[in-house]
């Protein structure tokens, strides 16, 4: 049998096909074409690099800072800036670039925490509602519900009403930061949820998806292997913006007086508590304020790159 | 289109309901006790009195299908009364401030001209200022003034009232003296100069109100421009021979403002929000201000009225925006 006796070689070359052109180099990684694009966003490259070094600085800062934020020199009180207190002291003496770095680390851990729990909720509830049409209908309804709260009133309410039980039990820092983070991250999954819904809802179309199911694939390993992982980009960059929100809507709460307790600085407590001396030295609202804005804007410019640089249809130019 | 408005209207009857009643079950769990400043000599029988006079003592049931009918049917009638001078409820119960004693209603009218007036006139005049930047940089893609419009935007959007507040505060309050700090709400219009000092108080308030308007509505104008700009019909309409002002300010104007109107209707409802932080640094005694001394003072009727009166704005507002989209585009058919 002449068949059985040929070897693909001499069919390619009886029958003249091309042979596919073998790759010389290894693929491109998908995360170094991200990165290829997101460094031509200029804003974005500086937005990172601004945030990364605020948050290295609030958080190694205080090791090499000799003041203690709470270390009280009545002597030395409202000090203008010098060399010894390079953002000067406040009313009792405290260094104010002490309590800077303490109040950003609260700021900081209190954004990405409620970011994270807004996140994981929102994602949830997003793949859910894609993948499973039966929840699709209930859990949209519950998200419209939740876009229709007044959330900053009832955010004051919260604030209001489980500060105390939560004192007693964890104590006063730690009740606090659990109330402020739960509190943000139960009411802002509602965009990230709408949007992973959204992508779930187009990627459960496709043919590979198709394909795995042919094969067998559970739920579970269908979510976490071939649905997670391509509407990572949305989430990534509602992260960002979440953590841009969290830190607002902190700094807001504590601006209101319904935040964290006086001797415990954050950013937005520092800023409440220097609009009292705005005539005599208003240099103290500036050096919180500023804190607050540049991480914003840096995190917002950063999520804007992102989004850039996630999406292939803009990548690929 | 109609009977669109209709479903929906009657969609959002449930809708504030459950609003409603998350709120109340919310203030339920309140651990205050609105018995904690009566002196510790009072008897506990007439504490008990007093409690009851407040409405507390029956069950929870009961006191939230009592204030769902102050709310929705008193209150109307009060209002019909005021209007048209009738005795409708005369007598009825209504609902009833912890603070004062005196009608939540009637404290809320009180304050609404301040916020109405420091609010409503900051969106039209971020509405205003942001149409133009974001038509312009649209049109201007990636020159400077996109770019610096873009800058701002973010700006704006990044830096949160409560720090813009105290800074202009800062600049034009202690330095340069040329505006009041505090919003003084007796004041009275009476004449020019009594106008003058009316409108040098109400400058700060507004602009730090109209940045984040700016900043949101801008970037949404300049990013529906875009979508427009670079569609057939434009070149059609070039190919005409229309002019360029033409073509620009009629034709894709008119396109782009469909989605810009609905997210102007949208944004009412957060503003009212975003004003209890402004109304809080300029000491405007508006709506915002009422609510966060009501939460101070464990006021509850008061904070449960406020607090659903937000949600009754945020509900309306979203049918206006989706009536509104169907009404301006005709490809949008919700039947």
């Amino acid at each position: 049998m002449t068949e059985t006796e040929r070897n693909p070689e001499s069919t390619l070359a009886t029958t003249g096909a091309l042979p596919d052109p073998i790759p010389t180099t290894p693929p491109r990684n998908k995360w170094r074409d991200v990165w290829d694009q997101f460094k031509t966003h200029r804003g974005a490259l500086v937005g990172g690099i601004v945030f990364c070094s605020l948050v290295l600085l609030v958080l190694v800062g205080p090791y090499f800072w000799p003041f203690d934020p709470t270390y009280i020199d009545i002597r030395a009180r409202n000090q203008g800036p010098s060399l010894a207190h390079p953002f000067g002291t406040d009313q009792l003496g405290r260094d104010t670039l002490a309590r800077m770095m303490a109040g950003g680390r609260v700021s900081v851990a209190v954004g990405i925490t409620a970011m994270l729990l807004a996140l994981g909720l929102g994602s949830f509830i997003g793949v859910m509602a894609g993948y499973f049409r039966k929840l699709d209908g209930p859990l949209m309804r519950l998200t419209d519900l939740f876009l229709a709260l007044p959330l900053l009133p009832l955010l004051l309410v919260m604030m209001l009403l489980f500060r105390d039980p939560l004192n007693s039990r964890f104590g006063p820092e730690t009740g606090i930061f659990i109330l402020i983070v739960v509190s943000i991250g139960m009411t802002s999954w509602m965009p990230t949820a709408r949007i992973v819904r959204g992508d779930v809802l187009a990627i459960k179309e496709r043919e590979f998806i198709l394909a795995a199911r042919s094969i067998g694939t559970s739920s579970t390993m269908m979510i976490m292997r071939h649905i997670l992982p391509n509407v990572l980009s949305p989430i990534m960059v509602s992260a960002t913006l979440g953590i841009a929100n969290a830190i607002i809507t902190e700094s807001a709460l504590s601006f209101l007086g319904l935040g964290f307790p006086p001797d415990f600085p954050t950013w937005g407590r520092l800023l409440f508590d220097a609009t009292d001396y705005l005539q005599q030295y208003p240099e103290r609202v500036i050096w919180p304020g500023m804190a607050i804005s540049l991480t914003v804007l840096s995190v917002n410019y950063l999520g804007d790159g992102l989004r850039d640089a996630l999406d292939p249809r803009i990548r690929g130019r | 289109m109609l009977t669109f408005t209709i479903r929906r209207l009657i969609l959002a009857v449930p809708t504030l309901l459950f609003i409603s009643l998350i709120i109340f079950l919310l203030l339920e769990l309140a651990p205050g006790d609105p018995m904690a400043q009566v002196p510790l000599t009072v008897p506990p029988d007439v504490k008990e009195k007093m409690r009851l006079a407040l409405g507390l003592g029956e069950p929870f049931h009961i006191r939230f299908w009592k204030w769902i009918v102050q709310f929705f049917w008193i209150e109307p009638q009060v209002f019909i009364d005021h209007l048209i001078g009738t005795s409708l409820s005369d007598g009825k119960l209504r609902v009833i401030s912890w603070q004062t004693r005196s009608p939540v209603m009637d404290i809320v009218v009180q304050r609404m001209p301040q916020t109405l007036w420091v609010v409503g006139m900051s969106y039209v005049v971020g509405v205003l200022i942001a149409l133009p930047i974001g038509i312009y940089s649209a049109y201007r893609q990636y020159s400077v003034f996109d770019q610096a419009g873009t800058f701002i935007t973010m700006v704006g959007y990044s830096i949160p009232p409560f720090f813009t507040g105290p800074l202009i505060i800062v600049i034009f309050s202690v330095q340069l003296g040329w505006f009041p700090s505090i919003y003084d709400t007796t004041h009275q219009v009476v004449d020019w100069a009594t106008f003058k000092v009316q409108l040098q108080q109400m400058i700060m308030p507004v602009m730090v109100l109209a940045l984040q308007t700016t900043a949101q509505i801008g970037r949404f104008m300049r990013a529906s421009m875009l979508d427009n700009l670079n569609q057939d019909y434009v070149r059609t309409a070039r190919a005409k021979g229309l002019s360029e002002a033409v073509v620009v300010m009629v034709h894709v104007l008119r396109n782009s403002m469909i989605p810009v109107v609905t997210v102007i209707a949208l944004g009412v409802p957060a503003i009212f929000g975003g004003a209890i932080i402004t109304e809080q640094v300029f000491k405007v005694n508006g709506i915002g201000q009422l609510l966060i001394t009501a939460i101070y003072a464990n006021d509850l009727p008061m904070v449960q009225t406020i607090t659903f009166m937000f949600a009754v704005l945020i509900v309306f507002f979203n049918l206006i925006a989706d009536v509104l989209y169907g009404i301006l585009d005709p490809r949008i058919r919700y039947d």
